[in-house]
């Protein structure tokens, strides 16, 4: 550690050293050699990892796995998003326009940017799939009902028989008597495509022939409980370090740990998401984390925290065998 | 020629002095005779070319005896200066090993036990790069590596390290798999919430993939050789509060004694 | 032509909680190999080179 000199040094001596070149005594370092070396240890470990872990593949989640294994969830999923209130029919840009998204304070770039990838929850993810295919009777007269009626209409039985649901939990043979139009039926004609299998190669093609976007069958597979309910069994959610874990019993993304770890605070994921925290938190912690990304850039320049090295005096270690031979400061 | 002869051809008169120096003319030619054509267009130090001109600017900034150096200063003797190299050749192997995967195509290693074991190959040597790269972030900066103009140095190495993490990120979200689908609905809420998500659409597998497989690579690589060539052309940055044998009674930087300034 | 895989590798990780925090065994052993490797780095005495004047 240093103090400052008493008697400064001269303007030439105080010249820094280290930006110039080094008029100190050298040592041989052949880096070439070291660098294949480097390669070397590196392919072998890389092997004998790979050859003794292999490396996680848990096969993707699929709609018809959704509709056979938990098909009552399915079938509510398809009510919500007839009637507006599934996650993805709510959500705002760049999705849709059904909520204004995130903003804080002055900064609303969700609303900003707008519509960018639009996605339409009742018709793509239930009634264009069900238009697809040639269906029963009874769907198909289900179909020709709901194209008849107005939007209000469509909205009313999908609304009415969503809550309907929910009163039986979940049970569609309980729901009470009521004016429900063609919506049950809809929902059990998409639940059947489903468990067939048909409905994940119809959400894909949708009208193209080409097609390398998944933004439907992500945002429909995540408004159910089936994703969610794996991504629990595999400790995955946001409260447990979400994405920086992996499948299985691997390492996952440590070095994201920082950005999970603002997730970890209880004021982020709190049991109340209106707690403004909490409802803002995807949009905060991207804000504190652009901000300490920009510290670590301009570290360099930032007084107090560049002189750290210099308090906790780790480079003594470091270069401990140079300042043996260096007269003392 | 010799590098104190400053393109004698140009003028007229010299043009006997040049045809005296056989050597240097093709035989038969009548290049000696003609006075707008340099019959040697070999080194001229002081030429104006744009060639001429970068050439020199690469020599004065980096000559070959500082971009591969047989030596360096007595005080690079630690474990803690392999930690660079060490990510350079795990950054080699993810090239590699993500070359034979991107050739054969997303789907290729589930199905596949030479496909599942290159993604092994390619899973793991992520993994090591970046253990390699945060051991040698940290040995920089508890060395302050940014003194004596190499605040650059820090600067493309942070960048790398953050180029580093979308390239990852958008790894892992073209396993397709279940990792991936989850990853996908995780992360779209984040990005969606500061507008990124507008561009940078996570559940859209065509642009990941192109992003992880093409550009993010790239940007990766360029950086990381501009983050090199400056390590060799700045050096290794000397130990704090250094003297070395030309100034060895007065402290290196009573100007900033408390600070460790760039 | 199978890799040889350690038993277990696909079972959900073991996690370790402390409060609020809780952590996968796995991401631990990285974050404490980058930890042991870095005081190795600083600790481990370096083999002497030559001396050049």
């Amino acid at each position: 550690m240093t103090t400052r000199t008493a008697d400064r040094a001269p303007a030439a001596k105080r010249a820094d050293i280290a930006s110039r070149e080094w008029k100190g005594p050298w040592r041989r370092y052949d880096i070439v050699k070291e660098g294949v070396i480097a390669l070397v240890v590196v392919s072998i470990l890389t092997v004998l990892l790979a050859g003794l872990f292999s490396s996680p593949d848990e096969p993707p989640l699929t709609f018809q796995g959704w509709a056979t294994s938990a098909p009552d969830n399915f079938y509510a999923t398809a009510v919500q998003e007839l009637a507006g209130t599934s996650t993805s029919a709510g959500y705002g840009p760049p999705y849709n326009t059904a909520a204004d998204g995130i903003s804080v304070g002055p900064l609303a770039p969700q609303q900003r940017f707008g519509v960018t990838h639009p996605v339409d929850a009742a018709n793509d993810f239930v009634i264009t799939p069900l238009r697809s295919q040639l269906q029963s009777a009874d769907v198909t007269d289900a179909l020709a009902t709901w194209d008849s009626a107005s939007s209000d209409q469509q909205t009313a039985w999908a609304t009415d028989y969503d809550t309907a649901l929910t009163d039986a939990d979940g049970d569609a043979t309980k729901v009470a008597d009521g004016d429900y139009g063609p919506v049950p039926v809809l929902a059990q004609g998409l639940t059947d495509m489903a468990s067939a299998g048909a409905l994940d190669g119809i959400l894909m093609s949708q009208g193209v022939f080409y097609q390398t976007d998944f933004t439907k069958q992500i945002l429909f597979l995540g408004d159910g409980s089936y994703l969610d309910d794996a991504a629990t069994a595999a400790h995955l959610q946001g409260n447990t370090w979400g994405m920086m874990n992996e499948t299985g019993s691997y390492p996952g993304q440590a070095w994201l740990w920082l950005y999970s770890f603002w997730y970890q605070i209880p004021q982020f994921n709190s049991d109340n998401p209106d707690d403004y925290l909490t409802s803002h938190a995807d949009a905060i912690i991207f804000y504190i984390m652009a901000v300490l990304s920009l510290v670590l850039l301009l570290l360099p320049f930032i007084p107090g925290l560049r002189s750290i090295p210099r308090w906790i005096p780790i480079h003594r270690l470091i270069w401990r065998d140079f300042y043996r031979t260096q007269p003392k400061s | 020629m010799t590098a104190d002869s400053p393109n004698p051809a140009v003028e007229p008169d010299n043009v006997q002095a040049v045809v005296d120096s056989p050597a240097d003319v093709d035989t038969g030619s009548s290049v000696g005779l003609d006075p707008t054509v340099d019959p040697d267009p070999g080194i001229d130090p002081s030429s104006s070319m744009w060639t001429s001109r970068l050439r020199r600017a690469w020599m004065s900034k980096l000559p070959p005896d500082e971009l591969l150096p047989d030596r360096q200063p007595a005080y690079v003797a630690s474990w803690i200066y392999v930690f660079g190299v060490l990510t350079l050749a795990a950054f080699l192997v993810i090239l590699v090993t993500g070359l034979v995967l991107a050739f054969a195509g997303p789907a290729w290693y589930h199905t596949s036990s030479p496909g599942l074991f290159t993604n092994s190959l390619h899973f793991w040597s992520v993994q090591l790069f970046f253990v390699f790269m945060v051991v040698h972030l940290w040995g920089k900066f508890w060395m302050a590596a940014w003194r004596g103009r190499r605040a650059m140095t820090w600067i493309t190495g942070v960048v790398a390290f953050l180029a580093s993490i979308g390239t990852a990120f958008t790894g892992y979200l073209v396993q397709t798999n279940f990792d991936s689908q989850w990853i996908s609905f995780e992360a779209k809420d984040g990005l969606n919430a500061v507008g990124i998500g507008a561009f940078f659409n996570v559940a859209n597998l065509g642009q990941m993939l192109l992003l992880h497989a093409c550009l993010l690579p790239l940007v990766v690589g360029v950086i990381a050789v501009w983050h090199v060539l400056l390590v060799r052309s700045r050096g290794v940055v000397p130990p704090i509060d250094t003297v070395d044998t030309e100034f060895s009674v007065t402290p290196a930087d009573g100007a900033s004694a408390t600070e460790v300034r760039p | 032509m199978d890799p040889i895989y350690l038993a277990g590798v696909n079972d959900p990780a073991t996690y370790i909680n402390w409060g609020w925090l809780s952590i996968s065994v796995p991401n631990l052993i990285v974050i404490l190999i980058m930890i042991v490797l870095f005081a190795l780095a600083i600790l481990l005495p370096f083999p002497k080179g030559r001396d050049r004047s």
